[in-house]
C-alpha cells in the first residue's frame, strides 16, 4: 500500500494527474531545415529543439544529448497545418432538430478512430476545428482538435486550451431545412437574422433573470425562486459576453453584412465568417468589424449561393487587410490543405508568406490559438510537419508530422494498413468511390427527399 | 378611314424602327463603357520561349507561328511578316491540355435540376449526345480555359448506357464550332463499389444490383448483336435509336468508354471488352494499380482522375489515389488523366501535378494531359503536341504549369487567342479596391 502510495505520488510530482490524464508529449531535434516561421521569415540552415512538447530552441548548430535528432538538410519545417473548418473524427454533424441548438457540444461525438485523423497528418495538418453542421441558424458548440491518433480515448483529442467557438449558418441550408423542410421560420434571409436577433434578444432577458434573482438572494431573509436553467440560452449569453467565438457559415455578401450589422449591435466582436464566397464584395467591412473569413480555394458553382464566387477571394480579402484562411470542409481537401492555399498564388499572386498564413497563424487567429500554435516561435507547441520541397509547390510531399513533438506520420514508416479498429460486421471491406464532399449537411439528408433533387453531389 | 389611320400609323411605326436601329450602334456607343474583348484569330508569332513540345523535346529561344487556325512554324528565327507578335521571353509554350473526362458545359449550379444536363432518365439511353447539351456559353468555360485546360470530353452520367461523350474546345459558341473530333458509348460497369461515403447500401443489395446490372447488360448486348446483323444484312428495322447507336460500337465505329473503378469489376470489364471484341477506353479505374499488369496487358488505354481523392478502401495507404496514375503508367498502361469534375476542370492541371509528384514523373504526367488524351481519342493528328500542321490550341505561361505559383498568360484555341477574363477575374478586378470602401456609420 505504501508502495503504491508512492507511486501515484511521484507521478502527480511528475506532471501526472489521475482526474485529468495529460497527452503524450515529445521531444526531438530537427537539424538544418528551411525553417518556415511564417510569422518571423524563413530561416535556412535551421535548427529546432523541442523539449517536452514545446519549441525550446530555434537557431544553429544546437545540439541536444539523450534526444532523437533528424537531418532536415535540404527540406522544409512548417507549423503544423491549422483546418479552421472540418468535420472529421465526428460521429454526428447536425442536431437540424431546431433553428437554435447552442445546447449541442461536437465534444461528445469525437470519433477518435477516423482514419481521416490518419490521413489529415499526412498532409501535415495536425490542429482541426471539428464544427457543427450548417442545418440551423445557430448551431451547436464545435471543439478544437489535436491529431493525436492513436488513442482510443476522444478526450485526448481535445485541444484543451483551445477558446471556446460555436457554429452559425445563414442563406439556403438553414431556409431549406427549417423553412422548406419543417414549415418553421428562417424559410428566408429575412427569418435568419430575427432568429439569430431573438436568440440574442431572450439571452438578455435570460441573463437579466438570472442577475435579478441572485441580487435577490442578496437581501436578507429573501426566499426568490430561481430562473429555469437553459443550457442553449445560457450558451447565447456567453457569446455576448465575449467568451465563444461565432464561426458562421455563410456565402452571399448581404447576409455576411446583416450578421456584421446584427453582432456590432449586440457588441459581439468575436466572429469568423467560413465558407464567406461572397466574402470579398464586403472586404473592407470584414476587417473592420470581424475576426476575418475562413475560405475555400476555388470551389463554386455547386449551388446558387455560390454561383458569383471568386477563386481570387482568398487573395483580395487577404489584401484588404482581413485575417483570411483557406480551410478544408472535406475529408478530402483536408489531406492537401497546402496546395489549397498555394492556389491564392495561381489566383491573385499572394507573397509565400501571406499564402503560408492562410493555412498556419492567420486560422489559430480565428481559433484563439495564435498564442500556442500556427508558428515557428520559441515557447509555442511543437506541431510541425517537414516537406521534401516548398510546401506551396505542387510537388511537395509531408515526411513527417509532429504534435507535441511527438511523431505521428512518418512517410519513410507507413504502413500499409493504419486504421486502428475493423468493423466486425463488415464481411467485406467497402470500398468507396470518392469521399462525400462537404459535410456540412451531414445527417440531415432527409430533408432533401421531398424535392426530388438530387442533392448529394455537393453540399455544405 | 380607321383603316387608313392604323395603316398610316404602321407606316410611321417602321420608319420610327428603321431609324432606331440606324442609331442603335452609335446609342451603344454612347452609353457603355468598357470595351468587350472578343476571341479572335489571325496569324500570330508567339517569340523567344521555351517550347515544351511534348513529342519532340523543348526548344529554347523558340517561336511558334501561328496562321489560319493552325501551327505554321515552330523553332529558332521564324520571320514575323505580317503577324502579330506577341513576345514571351522567359515564358513556355506548352500544347493545351485534355480533360480526359468532365461535366464542363453540361451543368451550371449543380444543386440547381434546371441546369443539370448531364443524366437522362432510364438505363439504356446510349443515344443521349452530350454534345447537344454542351452550354457553350457556360459561365465556366471561360473561367476553365485560362488555366490552359482547352479540352474536355463531356461525359454523360445515368444508367448503363447514359450517352455519347464528345470531345470539345473550349472555344465557340456553336456545339460544332466546339466539337474536337472523338465520341464514345458511355457504359457504366456493373459496379461493387460504393458511390461515396453516402452510399448505405448493403453488401448484399451491392451484389444484387450488379448481378442485376450484369443481366441488363448482357442480354441490351446480345440484342444490339442482333440488330447489327440484321441490319447488315439490310434486314428492315423499325425505328430504334439506342440499337443503332450501340451497333455502332459493335461495328467499331465508335468506342466504348466503360466506367469502372474497383479492382475486381476492372478485370470482369477487361474480359467482358475482350470477348465482345470492341475498341474500348477504360474510364475512372481508382483501383487499376491492384491490377495494373492485367490493364497493361490487355492493352486497353486508361483516363483516370481524379487524383485528388480519397484512398477506395480504408486500409489503403494515404496516397492510394495520388500513386494509382503512376503504377499504372510504369506497368505499361497508356494514361490519360481528367478531373472528373465540373465547374472546377480548372484543377486538372493540379491533379496532374499530384500524380507526377507521386511516382508518374512530371513528363508523363504532361503526356498524360496532352499527346496520350489525343492519341487515346485519334485526334493527335492534329492535337496534343506543338508540331507544324497542327490546331494551334496551346498555352504561354510563365512556368510549369501544373505548379499553382505560375501565370498563364495567353491562351489559343483552335487559332483563337481567347481573352484572359472571365467572372472570376472581372470580380476581382472590381473588388481588389472596391469603390465605395468602407463607410463609417
Amino acid at each position: 500500500m505504501k508502495k503504491i502510495i508512492y507511486i501515484i505520488a511521484a507521478a502527480m510530482v511528475m506532471g501526472w494527474n489521475p482526474a485529468n490524464s495529460q497527452t503524450q508529449k515529445g521531444s526531438v531535434l530537427i537539424k538544418n531545415a528551411t525553417v518556415l516561421t511564417v510569422t518571423k521569415g524563413t530561416l535556412e540552415d535551421t535548427d529546432v529543439l523541442v523539449e517536452n512538447g514545446i519549441i525550446k530552441k530555434i537557431g544553429k548548430g544546437l545540439t541536444s544529448s539523450n534526444i532523437t535528432t533528424i537531418d532536415a538538410k535540404g527540406k522544409y519545417l512548417m507549423p503544423g497545418i491549422i483546418d479552421a473548418h472540418s468535420h472529421v473524427a465526428l460521429d454526428a454533424v447536425n442536431e437540424g432538430t431546431a433553428p437554435i441548438t447552442s445546447e449541442v457540444r461536437m465534444a461528445d461525438v469525437i470519433d477518435p478512430y477516423d482514419i481521416g485523423l490518419y490521413r489529415a497528418l499526412a498532409g501535415g495538418v495536425t490542429v482541426s476545428h471539428a464544427m457543427h453542421g450548417s442545418a440551423n441558424a445557430i448551431g451547436g458548440q464545435n471543439i478544437t482538435l489535436k491529431h493525436r491518433y492513436g488513442s482510443g480515448n476522444p478526450d485526448d483529442l481535445i485541444m484543451k486550451d483551445a477558446a471556446r467557438t460555436i457554429k452559425f449558418a445563414l442563406g439556403e441550408n438553414p431556409t431549406r431545412v427549417h423553412g422548406r423542410g419543417n414549415g418553421i421560420q428562417p424559410r428566408s434571409r429575412m427569418g435568419v437574422e430575427a432568429v439569430i436577433r431573438n436568440g440574442f434578444n431572450e439571452a438578455i432577458q435570460y441573463k437579466k433573470s438570472w442577475e435579478d434573482y441572485n441580487n435577490a438572494l442578496k437581501v436578507k431573509g429573501a426566499t426568490p425562486v430561481p430562473p429555469k436553467f437553459s443550457e442553449r440560452l445560457q450558451t447565447l449569453s456567453e457569446i455576448l459576453d465575449g467568451k465563444i467565438i461565432i464561426h458562421c457559415h455563410s456565402y452571399r455578401a448581404d447576409e455576411i453584412y446583416m450578421l456584421i450589422n446584427v453582432c456590432r449591435e449586440f457588441g459581439i466582436t468575436n466572429i469568423v465568417f467560413s465558407h464567406v464566397n461572397e466574402g470579398f464584395k464586403v472586404a473592407p467591412e470584414l476587417a473592420a468589424y470581424t475576426m476575418g473569413a475562413s475560405v475555400f480555394a476555388d470551389w463554386w458553382a455547386y449551388k446558387f449561393e455560390v454561383y458569383y464566387s471568386t477563386a481570387y477571394n482568398a487573395a483580395i480579402l487577404t489584401q484588404n487587410g482581413v485575417i483570411t484562411s483557406i480551410n478544408s470542409d472535406s475529408g478530402e481537401l483536408i489531406r492537401h490543405l497546402y496546395h489549397e492555399a498555394g492556389k491564392a498564388q495561381r489566383y491573385g499572386e499572394l507573397t509565400d508568406e501571406q499564402t503560408l498564413a492562410l493555412i498556419t497563424i492567420n486560422p489559430a487567429k480565428q481559433l484563439g490559438i495564435a498564442d500556442k500554435v500556427g508558428s515557428i516561435e520559441e515557447g509555442k507547441q511543437a506541431d510541425l510537419v517537414i516537406f521534401n520541397d516548398h510546401p506551396l509547390s505542387v510537388y511537395a510531399i509531408p515526411q513527417m508530422t509532429f504534435v507535441d513533438g511527438v511523431k505521428y506520420f512518418d512517410i519513410n514508416e507507413d504502413p500499409n494498413d493504419m486504421r486502428l479498429r475493423v468493423s466486425a460486421t463488415e464481411s467485406i471491406e467497402p470500398i468507396f468511390l470518392k469521399e462525400h464532399d462537404h459535410k456540412c449537411m451531414h445527417g440531415v439528408d432527409f430533408f432533401f427527399t421531398n424535392f426530388g433533387r438530387s442533392l448529394f453531389d455537393h453540399e455544405h | 378611314m380607321e383603316d387608313q389611320n392604323i395603316l398610316k400609323m404602321k407606316k410611321i411605326n417602321q420608319i420610327i424602327f428603321t431609324v432606331a436601329l440606324l442609331v442603335l450602334p452609335f446609342l451603344a456607343q454612347a452609353q457603355f463603357d468598357g470595351e468587350f474583348i472578343k476571341p479572335r484569330n489571325g496569324r500570330f508569332l508567339l517569340q523567344n520561349a521555351t517550347i515544351v513540345t511534348v513529342t519532340k523535346g523543348n526548344i529554347e529561344n523558340g517561336s511558334v507561328l501561328i496562321s489560319n487556325g493552325k501551327i505554321e512554324a515552330v523553332g529558332k528565327n521564324i520571320p514575323a511578316g505580317d503577324a502579330e507578335v506577341i513576345d514571351c521571353t522567359g515564358h513556355y509554350i506548352y500544347p493545351g491540355m485534355f480533360d480526359g473526362g468532365s461535366r464542363l458545359g453540361l451543368v451550371e449550379v449543380n444543386s440547381v435540376p434546371e441546369t443539370q444536363d448531364y443524366a437522362e432518365i432510364g438505363q439504356v439511353t446510349p443515344n443521349m449526345q452530350a454534345i447537344v447539351a454542351v452550354n457553350p456559353n457556360s459561365v465556366a468555360i471561360p473561367v476553365t480555359r485560362v488555366s490552359g485546360v482547352t479540352t474536355t470530353l463531356a461525359v454523360p452520367s445515368g444508367g448503363i448506357f447514359p450517352g455519347t461523350a464528345a470531345l470539345i474546345n473550349l472555344n465557340g459558341y456553336t456545339a460544332d464550332q466546339m466539337y474536337a473530333g472523338f465520341k464514345g458509348v458511355v457504359m457504366n460497369f456493373p459496379s461493387s463499389a460504393r458511390r461515396s461515403t453516402w452510399d448505405r447500401r448493403s453488401d448484399e443489395d451491392i451484389k444484387k444490383d450488379a448481378e442485376k446490372a450484369e443481366k441488363t447488360l448482357n442480354e441490351i448486348w446480345e440484342r444490339a448483336v442482333t440488330f447489327h446483323q440484321l441490319k447488315q444484312a439490310n434486314a428492315t428495322l423499325d425505328y430504334y435509336p439506342e440499337m443503332e447507336q450501340l451497333a455502332k460500337v459493335i461495328a467499331g465505329e465508335l468506342p466504348l468508354l466503360v466506367e469502372v473503378n474497383a479492382a475486381s469489376d476492372i478485370t470482369l470489364a477487361i474480359e467482358w471488352i475482350q470477348s465482345k471484341n470492341v475498341k474500348a477506353i477504360l474510364t475512372g479505374v481508382a483501383e487499376g494499380w491492384r491490377v495494373a499488369d492485367k490493364i497493361a496487358a490487355s492493352k486497353i488505354p486508361v483516363i483516370t482522375g481524379p487524383m485528388l481523392s480519397i484512398p477506395t478502401r480504408n486500409s489503403d495507404r494515404f496516397d492510394a489515389a495520388y500513386t494509382n496514375p503512376g503504377k499504372m503508367a510504369k506497368a505499361g498502361v497508356k494514361v490519360v488523366i481528367r478531373s472528373n469534375d465540373a465547374e472546377n476542370t480548372r484543377n486538372l492541371p493540379f491533379n496532374a501535378g499530384f500524380a507526377a509528384a507521386y511516382g508518374m514523373g512530371k513528363e508523363e504526367a504532361l503526356k498524360a494531359v496532352t499527346i496520350n488524351a489525343a492519341e487515346v481519342f485519334g485526334v493527335a493528328d492534329r492535337m496534343g503536341s506543338i508540331e507544324q500542321g497542327k490546331d494551334a490550341t496551346l498555352f504561354v505561361s510563365t512556368g510549369d504549369p501544373f505548379e499553382t505559383k505560375t501565370q498563364i498568360r495567353h491562351v489559343f484555341i483552335d487559332g483563337y487567342r481567347v481573352p484572359m477574363s472571365n467572372r472570376h477575374i472581372k470580380l476581382y478586378q472590381e473588388f481588389l479596391q472596391r469603390s465605395p470602401g468602407l463607410k463609417e456609420n
